[in-house]
């Protein structure tokens, strides 16, 4: 369950590729309410993102291992993050070999788009959880075959709140923020933008048509992810993409597993 | 929340107890958890557990930023903050992100 908005509360299970694995059942209590015991106050202080922590830390001492480059692809729903992913794929073709993994609350089709464009996918259907978590990708990976790849792109489910607190064991957040959103989004989401390490403004073509106002969101991008290495792009017409391929080529070059 | 009724039964049995009596949160206000929400959750998923009638207590922690410049903590509502004195943008906080077990009182 999320901690975020308590989504997957039902209990539903979550589907990766054609399986679907059941999460653990709560336990019956069977004991004596007769018996009188001391109690006994014990001192955790754990946080309750350590299992998510530490199982991404293990995808990704296994993805380094991999020689993966690895990463998490963030946005609202309706950002574009399948087009750009496709587009992504597609054109590094011949120079580097690209696995996906999709995140959605339910069906295939993001896979079958990416399918039909020959690249290998796994689809993982969360049923009612709102973000992947580090548990799901590392039962999709084992569905790919890892060594005939050099980078692994995790398309995220759609939505700018929950996924910000799971780390999935990758090497690059890439949050993406459409020129038709307000200017105002990373100001409204600050967690997920502030975790970014790349941001990139999709749908430039359509910027002059969506009224969509630059300066002001750069400014405020810089001010809640300064860190974050920006791009701009359209994955639609192409214009941008040479500079955002060119970045990950050199990031696969310089991971420390290669 | 499943993942705090895990932990408080996972607690319980290593200890030999049958019952988690109570259960102490620390949230941070920039968690992004709301107490609310907890509570709710909790009632929910502690059902048919061994926390099934903990009580649940929640410590709220105030969110506070670092400055670098003025060398000194201030109290913060944001993840991005401008220091009161200097002006200056940090992003550092210090505290504030807490979703964490502090204590389990068992049974």
């Amino acid at each position: 369950m999320c901690k975020e908005c308590g989504c997957g509360l039902g209990g539903g299970a979550v589907k990766v590729g054609g399986h679907s694995h059941d999460h653990g059942q709560g336990q019956q209590h069977h004991g004596d309410p007769g018996r009188a015991h001391p109690s006994l106050t014990l001192n955790l202080n754990r946080s309750l993102m350590e299992k998510n922590d530490r199982l991404a830390e293990r995808n990704r001492g296994f993805f380094r291992a991999k020689k993966l480059l690895v990463l998490n692809v963030v946005s609202a729903p309706g950002s574009g993050k399948t087009t750009f992913i496709r587009e992504t794929v597609v054109r590094l073709a011949g120079q580097l070999r690209v696995g996906v993994i999709v995140g959605d609350l339910a069906t295939d089709n993001d896979a079958a788009r990416l399918r039909s464009a020959g690249i290998p996918v796994v689809q993982i259907t969360t049923g009612t959880v709102c973000h992947l978590d580090a548990d799901m990708v590392s039962k999709a990976a084992a569905q790919l075959d890892l060594d005939q790849l050099d980078v692994l792109v995790i398309e995220n489910v759609g939505n700018l709140v929950c996924p910000a607190d799971y780390d999935l064991g990758e090497d690059l957040r890439v949050v993406l923020l459409a020129t038709t959103e307000g200017e105002d989004k990373p100001l409204k989401y600050p967690p997920l933008f502030h975790s970014a390490d790349v941001v990139v403004v999709t749908k430039s073509d359509l910027a002059a048509a969506a009224g969509f106002n630059r300066e002001p969101t750069l400014a405020n991008l810089k001010r809640v992810s300064h860190h974050a290495q920006v791009f701009e792009l359209s994955a639609r017409t192409g214009d941008g993409m040479p500079a955002w391929l060119d970045f990950l080529v050199r990031r696969r070059g310089a991971s420390p597993g290669s | 929340m499943a993942e705090a009724v895990r932990m408080a039964e996972e607690t319980a049995r290593a200890a030999g107890c049958e019952r988690v009596l109570r259960l102490k949160l620390r949230v941070g206000t920039l968690s992004g958890a709301v107490p609310e929400a907890l509570r709710f959750a909790w009632d929910v998923v502690s059902c048919d557990t061994l926390a099934a009638d903990a009580l649940l207590e929640i410590e709220t922690v105030p969110a506070a930023c670092w400055c670098a410049t003025c060398q000194s903590e201030f109290a913060c509502l944001d993840l991005v903050n401008e220091c009161p004195q200097c002006r200056g943008w940090s992003g550092e906080l210090r505290r504030g992100r807490e979703l964490d077990i502090a204590t389990v009182e068992l049974e």
